[in-house]
């Protein structure tokens, strides 16, 4: 080419530069191309899997819960499926409208109302929000049927826990409920599960101890969501693995007996197996509804739940603390003849007892006059007991109370045991830094003073007295996800066969001899004799004004002054299978109030399961037979 | 072998230009529009609209408009540069009095009927300015501190106007551009030394002179962790989208960063990244080597003309081009901050890709026009 030469230096140096430029042009893309090396071959691995984070989520799956049922398999705690309608705020042009329509099929109140508005503006526009819940069947055929009416609502099947026995076995199973702040706080580990809206953990009872069981293990489904979190489709799943089965002990039928024998009452009953301490049925009255704490109990409900008098949020059976009365007449009885007195020797009662300067009287004011101890439990004589009582001491007492299960806990499976008090001069000392005092040995003799037990332990008393001495622990589980729950071998108390048969044969005056005190909450059916004994709580200090100017009766004073009502038994007479005990509180007597109560409930126990007497049952209180069920 | 004088000292006629019309280069040029239009079609889930179709209209007018300014005679340009910086100019300040009265940034002026955005014309002009002046000068002559007044002034007004808009990158676009005239003009190369010297001791001033939403973008892309949700979020996203990509990309519309919107401005600024992560490092380099074709192409135009007017129209056209490229793919493979400048030709956006055509025009127009000689002094305004 030929550039005029005018122009040749101009032309020389735009060719120079122009071909620097190029040079430069030239290193820029090898740079670009070099970026792109570095970011789509050497780094790919790591960019390929930041965007499979983008872009693939993984969501949780609750899993089902499992089921809790009775011995016979029958469901007291299952899923039920849960109505609802939800509301998807982007496929309504208009959520007031929408929500409007939609109350005239199912009621929504201004409060839910407000619910929702704010649930839906806190979500994303794709975001189901729970609009009504726990519809009836008819209602959530309207929404169904209405559903091109309402723009946005979506019916949808949930799963709610159920409690077909509501309150008859709320202090046995507990309850779920929402998680909480605290749960979260104290779950161990990463639970995210727990973080699912509308996840239920259990609070109470069964559902809280065997919570982790019941729970299975949670399902994830892995989706492909785009950067608003939308989800565009499912890329794989894992349904997870629902709870286990929790088989119980329970027998729901006297369970629903005991129950029905006990309402009205603030009491409960303790029904055992005498030789696996299995739980035949526990009943505490009056109770809560449980599916109503799983939906959220109403602030005025729960605050009368708070303030009864009954107490219908504790477990009776095993915290409500008693001092056990003439029910503990069978250890100072035991601790008596280990002690070397003979059963058959006899102590005069006049009717009073005095120590001292002070007098204790026997509930009988006349007296009984000269009693053994068949004839002092039979009688429930108190004479008897206050002199054994001061004659073996309180540290033998305290001893074969400890042996027979008072004062301590089971680790039974529903939580809220309460150890009770075997009180002796070392606690004494050790608590309230005072002497003991003999008074308090004698009327540790019939019970009382500072001696409290819980009605588990009232049963778990009777059953290891009706099983020849064996120290069974009380247990409510039968089999967890389907292995069996093993029976705990208990150890022999090492108690005297002459103690036990003494008992309980004074066990069986109290209720099959004329003048026994329970003698007429008798069983009368041959093979299903009953042995128990009465209990009398006192609930307050009769003061000695009182007692010159005549006791008030137990109808004449308030509820709350009112004396306890205890019993406790086992049957049959002839083999030992069941162990029970009954307090009412505030009931009145023992042998008024608690014993025909006892009396019906083991009655029911034995007709559903009649225990044949066999010719290799051991003889009563001797040894134990093999263990059946 | 064309005979280079032929055309000397004759007018063409309209049917010998079209023949000089290089039409191999439309056809490139039509490739890399194509890859964009592909693209557009993926982004939009397989659709033509919005965007894909729109954008092949707004190319078939951008062809029209190549077609018609390159067969418009080199000396017209020449005559008119002035005139279209001057309106240019003046459409830039209209566009800042209007942003003035309305409170906040303004870069579009609405004509009723179209809107046009003047930084984008001033790019064209500037360069034709530039090119005329120089034309006018010796070597000699342009190392002259006094022949320097006029093209910097030319060069100081828009970018000036363009910083208050504020619109950094258009202002650093303009000033490169202007030096890449000056440098092949064959200013000293001392004189670049001091103004970079100028442009280092300047940049703490500039610093403390830049609005938030600047600073933060070269702060994120000094260290993109940063904020990684907010500012930092389209540097990684873009960087994550294009390393996934890997050799041979996810496939066609396959791209998970970008059809999930995990991707942000994925069919303007970041149209670059949904290219390397659907169709991988084999996409992304056959894209850049047509551009580098492009370029090399302009560069040949440059060097074959027999004035200087058009070698330094072409060059100017040419590496304006460049900096398009370079700063985009740069930006969405976190080796530059994030600035607002597209893609070119693939980029979805009118204004940019009609004013691209027309410069692709005056390239051409070079070209068809590259025997001419045009002498220096004022008998070139005929």
């Amino acid at each position: 080419m030929q550039i005029s030469g005018r122009d040749s230096n101009r032309y020389q140096t735009f060719t120079r530069r122009a071909a620097l430029l190029a040079g430069a042009q030239g290193v820029a893309f090898v740079v670009l191309a070099g970026r792109m090396y570095y970011l789509q071959v050497l780094k790919t691995d790591q960019y390929r899997m930041l965007a499979e984070e983008n872009r693939v989520s993984m969501r949780l799956l609750a899993p089902l819960r499992g089921n809790i049922v009775d011995r016979f398999g029958r469901i007291l705690a299952s899923n039920r499926q849960n109505y609802r309608a939800m509301l998807i705020s982007e496929q309504t042009p208009d959520v007031e409208a929408t929500l409007t329509r939609f109350s005239n099929i199912v009621e929504i109140d201004e409060y839910t109302r407000k619910r929702i508005l704010r649930d839906i503006s806190r979500s994303p526009r794709f975001m189901p929000v729970t609009v009504a819940e726990d519809l009836s069947w008819d209602e959530f055929a309207q929404v169904n049927i209405n559903e091109p009416d309402l723009p946005g609502i979506v019916p949808d099947v949930g799963e709610t826990r159920d409690y077909p026995y509501g309150e008859e076995l709320a202090h046995i199973l507990g309850y779920v409920a929402a998680v909480s702040e605290k749960d979260l706080a104290s779950a161990e580990g990463d639970q995210p599960v727990l973080k699912l809206p509308g996840f239920r953990i259990g609070k109470e009872g069964i559902e809280k101890t065997y919570d982790k069981e019941l729970r299975g293990v949670p399902g994830s489904s892995h989706v492909e969501v785009n950067a608003y979190g939308r989800v565009i489709r499912e890329l794989s799943k894992d349904p997870g693995t629902p709870g286990s089965e929790v088989v119980l002990t329970l027998d729901m039928d006297i369970q629903r007996f005991a129950w029905d024998r006990l309402k009205g009452e603030s009491a409960s009953a303790v029904v055992l197996d005498i030789h696996s301490g299995d739980v035949i049925s526990f009943v505490s009255a009056p109770a809560y509804d449980p599916n109503q704490f799983n939906m959220g109990y109403g602030t005025a409900e729960y605050k009368a739940l708070l303030e009864s008098p009954y107490l219908p949020l504790m477990n009776k059976g095993l915290a409500g603390m008693y001092p056990p009365g003439s029910t503990f007449k069978m250890v100072v009885g035991m601790a008596a003849v280990e002690a070397g007195i003979d059963p058959a020797n006899r102590v005069f009662c006049p009717g009073h007892y005095s120590l001292g300067s002070h007098d204790f009287h026997c509930w009988k004011k006349g007296g009984h006059g000269a009693v053994n101890l068949h004839d002092a439990i039979k009688h429930s004589c108190d004479v008897y007991f206050y002199d054994t009582a001061k004659r073996i001491g309180i540290e033998a007492i305290a001893d074969m109370a400890r042996r027979f299960g008072l004062g301590e806990t089971y680790g039974f499976e529903v939580p809220g045991e309460k150890a009770g008090l075997v009180p002796t001069p070392g606690w004494k000392r050790a608590v309230k830094g005072e002497v003991w005092h003999q008074g308090e040995t004698v009327i540790a003799g019939i019970g009382q003073g500072y001696l409290l037990a819980t009605p588990l332990q009232l049963a778990v008393m009777t059953a290891r007295i009706a099983n020849g001495g064996y120290a069974i622990e009380p247990r409510i589980t039968r089999a967890v996800g389907g292995s069996l729950v093993p029976v705990k071998e208990p150890k022999f108390i090492g108690v005297s066969e002459d103690a036990l048969r003494a008992v309980m044969a004074g066990m069986n005056g109290v209720s099959n001899e004329i003048g026994g005190t329970a003698y007429r909450s008798r069983i009368a059916e041959p093979g299903m004799e009953l042995a128990g004994k009465t209990g009398t709580a006192q609930v307050r200090r009769i003061s000695r004004a009182e007692r010159l100017s005549g006791v008030l009766k137990n109808e004449d004073l308030e509820w709350r002054q009112r004396d306890h009502a205890l019993f406790v038994c086992f049957a049959p007479y002839d083999a030992p299978r069941y162990a029970m005990s009954v307090v009412i509180e505030h009931g009145g007597s023992g042998s008024g109030a608690a014993a025909p109560v006892a009396r019906d409930i083991m009655h029911e126990v034995l007709k559903r399961n009649p225990v044949r007497p066999q010719a290799g049952n051991p003889p009563r209180g001797a040894g134990r037979p093999a263990r059946t069920g | 072998m064309l005979d280079l004088r032929r055309f000397t000292g004759h007018e063409m006629r309209l049917g010998e230009k079209l023949a000089e019309f290089n039409w191999g280069f439309l056809l490139l040029l039509t490739l890399i529009a194509s890859m964009g239009f592909a693209m557009l079609y993926s982004v939009a889930e397989g659709s033509f609209s919005p965007w894909a179709l729109r954008q092949a209209a707004r190319f078939a007018a951008g062809v029209a408009i190549m077609i018609s300014v390159a067969i418009i005679d080199l000396r017209l340009w020449m005559r008119l540069a002035y005139p279209l910086y001057g309106f240019a100019l003046v459409l830039l300040i209209a566009v800042e009095i209007i942003g003035f009265v309305g409170m906040g940034a303004q870069r579009w002026l609405n004509l009723g009927f179209v809107s046009v955005q003047p930084s984008e014309i001033m790019k064209v002009t500037l360069i034709l300015a530039l090119a005329r002046y120089f034309h006018g000068l010796t070597l000699e002559e342009v190392s002259r501190l006094r022949n320097l007044v006029i093209p910097l002034a030319l060069v100081g007004a828009p970018v000036g106007l363009v910083v208050v808009q504020p619109d950094l990158g258009t202002a650093i676009l303009l000033t490169a551009t202007a030096a890449v005239l000056f440098f092949s003009a064959g200013l000293r190369w001392r004189y670049f030394i001091l103004a970079g010297a100028a442009v280092l001791a300047a940049i703490p001033v500039v610093w403390s002179r830049l609005h938030d939403y600047q600073r933060n973008r070269v702060l994120t892309f000094l260290d993109p962790e940063r904020d990684p949700l907010g500012a930092g979020y389209h540097i990684l996203q873009s960087k994550i989208a294009l390393g996934s990509g890997g050799i041979f990309g996810k496939g066609f519309m396959e791209g998970t960063q970008s059809q999930l919107n995990f991707l942000p401005e994925k069919h303007t600024d970041f149209i670059y990244t949904m290219l390397g992560e659907e169709l991988g490092l084999v996409g992304g380099l056959v894209l850049l080597t047509l551009y580098f074709v492009v370029l090399m192409f302009s560069l040949n135009v440059a060097l074959q003309c027999r004035n200087q007017f058009g070698r330094l129209l072409a060059i100017g056209v040419s590496m304006t081009f460049f900096f398009y490229v370079f700063i985009n793919a740069s930006m969405v493979m976190g080796l530059l901050p994030v600035v607002g400048v597209p893609m070119p030709l693939v980029s979805y956006g009118g204004t940019s890709m009609l004013s691209l055509m027309f410069a692709f025009g005056l390239l051409m127009s070079v070209h068809i026009h590259r025997n001419l000689e045009i002498s220096r002094g004022p008998s070139a305004f005929w």
